[in-house]
């Protein structure tokens, strides 16, 4: 999972103006929260346990936080600062470091970052681990080799794909209804483990971005936009005005 | 030997994928840029079927990668196949549209030769021979260009609309088409894929409509949904809407306008409380006059709007409504 900015939040470029300034508020990414609703219910459908990692500041320690809180068994957080600027590459090769001892049989994640937008972390991370992936998910069914997945297809397409276990599905949002914390679920949070994972712990599986952020900015406008301003009948009257003498639609 | 881009076009079903031009045009556009040369791949079962119909477009060579394990497509066959082809050729830059498709493999594919993709790029740069990648970040909020840092070949995709695939230059002559047959062992691909199928019937088709008036999740409720459907009806449009929208069961999935959904080019796309994320944005940016209301003044689909309205869609459609009305009837 990952913590991104809010979706409306106002964001200012850093000094550097290779990043944001990170005074801002954060959420969990949404195609995240998907993923882990469908962990969840995965779970409640065939028993095991559900793990939830992240990578980030402290800050992001409230993704976590919120996800043990809706039933997650425990946590791994690998905590510094420098994985806000890794590139997909290095991320997964960050979580594949830290899981090396787990025994998953499933991970799931959102299927691109509201910040980045690479949509590659999920299907990076299979390969490293040597797992089939699918992305784009929308349906999860165990089945006797493994399980029965639903891709999503372009303009209203779908098809179904058996996989074998282990493997990686990026989740779609949109999949399943997401679920509130419960007042109990937040208190049972407080005593689950984080075990948190210095960049220490996996700087030797890390190298140097294989991509690099030259310059952010403020995207040029291509269009020539005309703000109509003044009360909402003002408004309503000038629109249709538009409408009629200039767009002809009406 | 110059350097040289490889662009792999995409078929599907038997068919080229027409946003497999746009690519073409990408790649001649930075063949002009650097003096790199330009070639293209097709994949698939039966590639050469298709190797045709790319030569004839201004590229120096087409490759036709073939095996029978490369139908039904499968991320694992495309990735073993492909990173097959360019151990061979060696491109310094390889090009793809930024589809589903390309999503599933792509990342696997740069990972197994120990590089990286930059995704959904729509343009690039080539300054002070430095070949730079912009993209979108913060779900367009900001722009960001980005280099390569590390050997070849690098690997870039393309959003869909970013470069006009109508401009692909066709050559003076049919390009020649090598078929590079690629082996792929027993075990290689995991994953077995059904059918391809449609879920719903399309009942509504989108791309036909004059005007369409689009909701997003700036309507809070299920209930206001109403207040919407009232204006398109006034203006003879169609109801439609970005994803949350549709997830939420408030309209119907076939009204669903972005990546996931129909891609439109209205004469009027009338877009309410929609942020204006890329992933919709790719299905309407075609339209021939945008009207956006929005609350949040920096909400992406300004960038794209030729009228805008910063406030709230509650305010501004039930008059807009009446208006539209009294003028319909000659008011």
């Amino acid at each position: 999972m990952k913590q991104v900015p809010q979706k409306d939040a106002p964001l200012k470029l850093n000094e550097t103006a290779a990043w944001i300034r990170e005074d801002v508020s954060y959420e969990v990414n949404e195609p995240d929260a998907f993923a882990l609703e469908e962990s969840l219910r995965q779970k409640e459908k065939h028993g095991g346990e559900v793990v939830a990692i992240t990578s980030g500041p402290a800050r992001s320690q409230q993704v976590l936080r919120e996800a043990l809180a809706k039933g997650v068994d425990r946590a791994i957080h690998l905590e510094d600062n420098a994985f806000v600027g890794l590139d997909a590459f290095n991320t997964a090769k960050a979580f594949a470091a830290a899981i090396k001892d787990e025994k998953f049989d499933l991970i799931l994640t959102g299927l691109q970052s509201d910040d980045y937008g690479y949509a590659q972390t999920g299907v990076i991370l299979a390969e490293l681990l040597g797992w089939p992936h699918a992305t784009i998910i929308m349906q999860i069914e165990k089945n006797e080799t493994g399980i029965r997945v639903k891709r999503e297809l372009e303009a209203g397409f779908f098809q179904f794909v058996d996989m074998p276990l282990p493997a990686v599905l990026t989740i779609q949002s949109g999949i399943n209804k997401l679920r509130y914390a419960t007042l109990i679920g937040i208190k049972q949070a407080k005593n689950k483990p984080i075990r948190k994972v210095g960049l220490a712990e996996v700087q030797s599986a890390i190298g140097a971005n294989l991509q690099k952020i030259e310059r952010l900015y403020v995207p040029q406008k291509t269009k020539k936009t005309e703000h109509i301003e003044g009360s909402p009948g003002e408004i309503a009257k000038k629109l249709v005005d538009k409408l009629r003498n200039e767009l002809r639609v009406l | 030997m110059p350097d040289t881009i490889l662009v792999v076009v995409e078929q599907r079903e038997g068919k080229l994928n027409r946003v497999s031009w746009e690519t073409i045009t990408a790649g001649q556009a930075i063949a002009a840029a650097t003096g790199w040369s330009l070639e293209a791949a097709v994949v698939g079962g039966n590639a050469s079927a298709f190797a045709a119909e790319v030569s004839a477009k201004k590229v120096g060579k087409v490759y036709a990668v073939e095996s029978p394990k490369l139908e039904p497509y499968t991320p694992d066959a495309f990735a073993a196949a492909l990173k097959q082809l360019l151990a061979a050729k060696q491109p310094k830059l390889v090009l793809m549209p930024h589809t589903y498709q390309v999503r599933d493999f792509v990342p696997k594919l740069a990972t197994a030769m120990g590089r990286t993709v930059i995704s959904d790029c729509i343009g690039f740069k080539h300054e002070n021979s430095k070949l730079l990648f912009t993209r979108q970040m913060f779900q367009g909020k900001l722009a960001a260009d980005v280099s390569f840092n590390s050997d070849a070949p690098w690997f870039a995709t393309f959003q869909n609309g970013a470069f006009r695939g109508d401009k692909a230059e066709n050559g003076a002559n049919p390009a020649p088409v090598e078929t590079v047959p690629v082996d792929i062992a027993d075990g290689v691909v995991r994953n077995r894929p059904q059918e391809v199928f449609k879920e719903a019937k399309q009942a509504v088709d989108l791309t036909q409509a004059e005007i369409i008036v689009s909701v997003g999740r700036g309507i809070k409720e299920q209930k206001n949904i109403e207040l919407v459907k009232q204006l398109a009806e006034a203006l003879g449009g169609e109801l439609a809407a970005s994803r949350p929208i549709c997830d939420s069961g408030w309209l119907p999935m076939d009204r669903q306008i972005g990546s996931s959904g129909q891609t439109v080019a209205p004469k009027l796309y009338l877009a309410l409380g929609i942020s204006g994320a890329i992933q919709h944005i790719v299905g309407m940016k075609g339209s021939r006059t945008i009207i956006a209301v929005n609350k949040d003044s920096e909400a992406p689909i300004f960038e794209i709007a030729d009228y805008a309205i910063v406030g709230n869609l509650f305010d501004i459609v039930p008059p807009l409504t009446e208006e539209v009305k009294k003028a319909k009837a000659g008011g």
